[in-house]
C-alpha cells in the first residue's frame, strides 16, 4: 500500500526535525470565497489543513470556533459548498493534505456512504468526527480505510490506558491528543510539561503513529510543545478572523501572517 | 419495533445504549467517555443499593411532598365538558412546584456519592434550575444553572428563586437563547470541568445514562399514581388515557412508566407537544410533526432540523417545551405504537389555562396547559366511563408575566 499524503507530510517534517503544523479553519468563514483564499494562503506555511464543516449545535467547541461556525452558516454554507471548497483548494499547486472535521449529524443526514464517496472524489485525506468516539466509530472508520481516508481517533486526558491501547490499535496513521479537559480554544490550564508527559505515555504504546496535540495552542504556547509529531492551531485562527472583520481588515492576510509566525516558532 | 414486558423501559436498550436498535446511544466527545462511564457504573450500583434507595424514598415520599402528590377529580371541568371524567395528578404540589425536583434530588445524591462539590444543569422553564438550586442548597453543593437569555427574561419568578437559593445562573446568548442552547452550553462546561463537577441533565435527553437517570427519577409519579388509582377505583379501570405534555419528555415518561405493560386499550398514552404560535412555521413538535432522526446533545432521536442536519430554531410560549429534540424513550414508544403524540398551539394552551382556572382550583403552567388543551378537546367525545388523567406537572407562578401580557388581569 502506498504511503498516505498525511503520513508523507509527517515524514517530511520529521526529516526537517520539527513538528508538523496543522491548521483548523471553518469552511465558509467568513464567506465561501474568503475561506478558500485563507486556505490557499496558509497552505504556504501549514503542513496539514483541517477544514471544519460547521454545525449549529457544536457541543465540544468553545466560543471562537462557535463564532466561526455560526458566521459560516449565516453566510449560507452548505455541505456541497464545503466539498467545492476542498475541490478548489486541491487545485492549488502548493496543496496540503486535507482533514475534514465536524459533527456526526451532518454526516448522518448526508448519508455515511455518500459522504465518504464525496470526500474521496474531492480529495479529502482524513476525517475527524467530534461526537463519534470509539467504539461507536468503528464502522465508519473501516469505511474510511476502504476509501483511503484516514479516520483520526481522539484521545483525551480522561482516556484510560486500557482504552487508549484499544483505540490506538484501531487507529490509522494519525491520532489526535486533546491537551486538557476543555472545549476547543480554552486557555491552556495544564503545563506543557504535563501535556508532554501524557504525550510520551501515549507515544510509547505505539511509536509508529503520528500523534498530534491540539486544544489551547497559540503563538505563545506552541514552541513549548515542539517535541510532538504535530500541533494543531484552530481557535486562535478563528479568533483572528473575527478580529479582522471587526477591525475591517483582510482576514486572509492576517490569518496567513499568523500561520507564518506559528510556523516560524517551530523551526 | 416491540416493547419488552416485565422490564423497565429505561433498561430496554442494547449494549450500545440504543432503544429499539436506533434511539439514544452515546454521541459524545472522547473527553466525556470516562465521566459518563464512571457515572454509569455508579448509578447501576446505587440503584440496587438498599441505603441509597432508602434515602431516595425518604426524599421522594416525605421531602418532595408529605405522601404522594394529589390525585384529584376535576368535577367542575368534567361536568362542563360532559364526557369523560377528567382527573389530574397534581405533581405541581411537589416542593418547588414541578416534577423536576425528582431528578434534582437524584443528581444531588449522585454528586455527593462521587465526592464532587459542584453541580451543573440546564433549564428552560426555570423549574429544573430551581429544583437543582433547592436540592443543592439542601445537600450543600454549589449549583450553576445554564439558561438561555430569552428564557431568563420570560421566566423571571423561577430565576429569582434560583438566586435566592444561592445558585448561579449562567446566561446563554448563543443561537435562539433557549433550552437547546442551554443544554449545549452545559455540556461544553462539563467537557471542561468534569473532574470536579457533576452534570444533571434536566430531562430524559442526552446520552444514554442521562436518559436513564432522569427517567428513573420521574417514575416516582407513576408509582404513586398506580396506588392512587387502585385506592380510588378499587381496581384498574377499563379505559384510562394518560395525557402529558412532552418537551424533552421527563414528566411524560414519569407518568407512564408503570403502565407501559398494560394494554394500550386499557392505558392509552397521549403525549402533547408544542405546536408554537398558531400558523407559525416554527414549532417544538418533532414527534407529531414527523421530524427526521438525528443526533442532538449526545443521542439519536427525532429532531427538528433542516435537510443538512442543522438544528432548527423552535418557538413555543412554554419555555419547558421549547426544544427541538425529544427523549429517545418517546421515539421508541411512538415507533412501537405504544404512545401517540399530538401538538397543541400557544393559543390552545392559553385557552386551556382560562378554562381550567375558571372551573377548578388549579393553576397549571403553560406546559401542562398543552395537555389540558387536548383533554378539553377530546373529553366531550368520550364516554363517562373513560378516565382522562392529566399530569399537571408545573405551577403557573413562573408564567405570571406571560399570562398577564397575553390574558390581561389574572384571577
Amino acid at each position: 500500500m502506498s504511503i498516505s499524503p498525511i503520513s508523507l507530510a509527517f515524514k517530511k517534517c520529521k526529516e526537517e526535525g520539527r513538528p508538523a503544523l496543522l491548521t483548523y479553519t471553518v469552511a465558509g468563514d467568513n464567506t465561501k470565497k474568503k475561506s478558500l483564499e485563507i486556505l490557499n494562503s496558509i497552505s504556504n506555511h501549514a503542513d496539514i489543513c483541517e477544514i471544519g464543516f460547521p454545525h449549529n449545535t457544536p457541543i465540544a467547541d468553545g466560543g471562537q470556533i462557535q463564532t466561526s461556525a455560526y458566521r459560516a452558516i449565516k453566510n449560507g454554507i452548505r455541505m456541497k459548498d464545503v466539498f467545492q471548497i476542498v475541490k478548489n483548494f486541491k487545485k492549488n499547486k502548493n496543496v496540503k493534505p486535507v482533514i475534514l472535521m465536524g459533527y456526526y449529524n451532518m454526516i448522518y443526514q448526508y448519508g455515511e456512504n455518500k459522504f465518504l464517496k464525496k470526500c474521496k472524489q474531492v480529495g479529502v485525506n482524513g476525517l475527524i468526527v467530534v461526537d463519534l468516539p470509539w467504539p461507536e466509530n468503528r464502522i465508519i472508520a473501516k469505511k474510511c480505510k476502504k476509501n483511503s481516508i484516514n479516520f483520526i481517533q481522539l484521545l483525551s486526558p480522561t482516556t484510560s490506558r486500557t482504552r487508549m491501547k484499544k483505540i490506538i490499535k484501531d487507529s490509522h496513521d494519525m491520532i489526535y491528543y486533546i491537551s486538557m479537559l476543555s472545549t476547543t480554544g480554552g486557555k491552556l490550564k495544564v503545563s506543557p510539561k504535563e501535556i508532554l508527559e501524557n504525550y510520551n505515555k501515549i507515544k510509547k504504546i505505539n511509536k509508529s503513529k503520528n500523534l498530534v496535540i491540539g486544544f489551547g495552542i497559540t503563538i505563545k504556547t506552541i514552541s513549548s510543545l515542539k517535541k510532538a509529531d504535530g500541533l494543531v492551531v484552530g481557535s486562535a485562527l478563528c479568533k483572528e478572523i473575527s478580529k479582522s472583520i471587526k477591525n475591517r481588515q483582510n482576514p486572509v492576510t492576517n490569518v496567513s501572517n499568523m500561520v507564518k509566525n506559528l510556523r516560524a516558532k517551530l523551526s | 419495533m416491540k416493547l419488552k414486558k416485565g422490564k423497565l423501559l429505561i433498561d430496554q436498550h442494547d449494549k450500545n445504549g440504543f432503544w429499539g436498535g436506533k434511539f439514544g446511544g452515546n454521541f459524545i466527545p472522547e473527553t466525556l467517555k470516562k465521566p459518563i462511564g464512571d457515572l454509569t457504573v455508579l448509578f447501576e450500583k446505587l440503584r440496587r443499593d438498599k441505603n441509597f434507595l432508602k434515602e431516595r424514598d425518604y426524599y421522594y415520599t416525605n421531602w418532595v411532598h408529605k405522601g404522594p402528590t394529589p390525585f384529584i377529580k376535576l368535577e367542575n371541568l368534567t361536568k362542563y365538558l360532559g364526557g369523560a371524567q377528567i382527573w389530574a395528578k397534581v405533581v405541581s404540589e411537589a416542593r418547588g412546584g414541578a416534577h423536576k425536583i425528582y431528578g434534582a434530588i437524584t443528581a444531588a445524591m449522585l454528586c455527593k456519592r462521587m465526592g464532587k462539590k459542584f453541580l451543573v444543569t440546564d433549564t428552560g422553564a426555570g423549574y429544573n434550575g430551581k429544583m437543582f438550586s433547592i436540592a443543592g442548597k439542601h445537600f450543600g453543593l454549589k449549583v450553576k444553572v445554564f439558561m438561555g437569555f430569552k428564557d431568563i427574561l420570560r421566566q423571571k419568578p423561577n430565576c429569582d428563586a434560583m438566586r435566592a437559593n444561592g445558585a448561579e445562573i449562567v446566561p446563554v446568548y448563543t443561537g435562539s437563547q433557549t433550552l437547546v442552547d442551554a443544554v449545549s452550553e452545559v455540556m461544553r462546561y462539563w467537557v471542561s470541568n468534569n473532574d470536579t463537577t457533576h452534570l444533571g441533565v434536566g430531562s430524559t435527553v442526552s446520552s444514554n445514562i442521562f436518559v436513564k437517570i432522569c427517567g428513573w427519577s420521574t417514575a416516582q409519579i407513576s408509582r404513586e399514581l398506580k396506588k392512587q388509582i387502585l385506592d380510588e377505583f378499587g381496581k384498574f379501570p377499563k379505559k384510562v388515557k394518560l395525557l402529558n405534555c412532552v418537551g424533552g419528555g421527563s414528566s411524560a415518561y414519569g407518568l407512564w412508566s408503570e403502565f407501559i405493560d398494560f394494554s394500550k386499550r386499557q392505558f392509552d398514552f397521549i403525549g402533547i407537544e408544542a405546536a408554537g404560535p398558531k400558523n407559525s412555521k416554527l414549532h417544538a413538535a418533532p414527534l407529531s410533526m414527523g421530524a427526521k432522526l438525528g443526533v442532538l446533545h449526545g443521542s439519536m432521536a427525532y429532531c427538528c432540523q433542516d435537510k443538512e442536519g442543522q438544528i432548527n430554531e423552535t418557538e413555543s410560549i412554554s419555555a419547558g417545551l421549547d426544544y427541538p429534540g425529544v427523549s429517545p424513550l418517546h421515539c421508541y414508544l411512538k415507533d412501537a405504537g405504544r404512545a401517540h403524540y399530538v401538538a397543541r398551539t400557544d393559543e390552545d394552551a392559553l385557552e386551556a389555562y382560562k378554562t381550567v382556572t375558571k372551573y377548578e382550583k388549579l393553576n397549571p403552567s403553560l406546559e401542562p396547559c398543552h395537555a389540558f388543551a387536548e383533554a378539553i378537546k377530546i373529553a366531550p367525545k368520550l364516554s363517562k366511563e373513560t378516565i382522562l388523567i392529566v399530569n399537571s406537572c408545573g405551577d403557573a407562578l413562573k408564567d405570571r408575566d406571560i399570562l398577564r401580557q397575553r390574558l390581561g388581569k389574572l384571577k
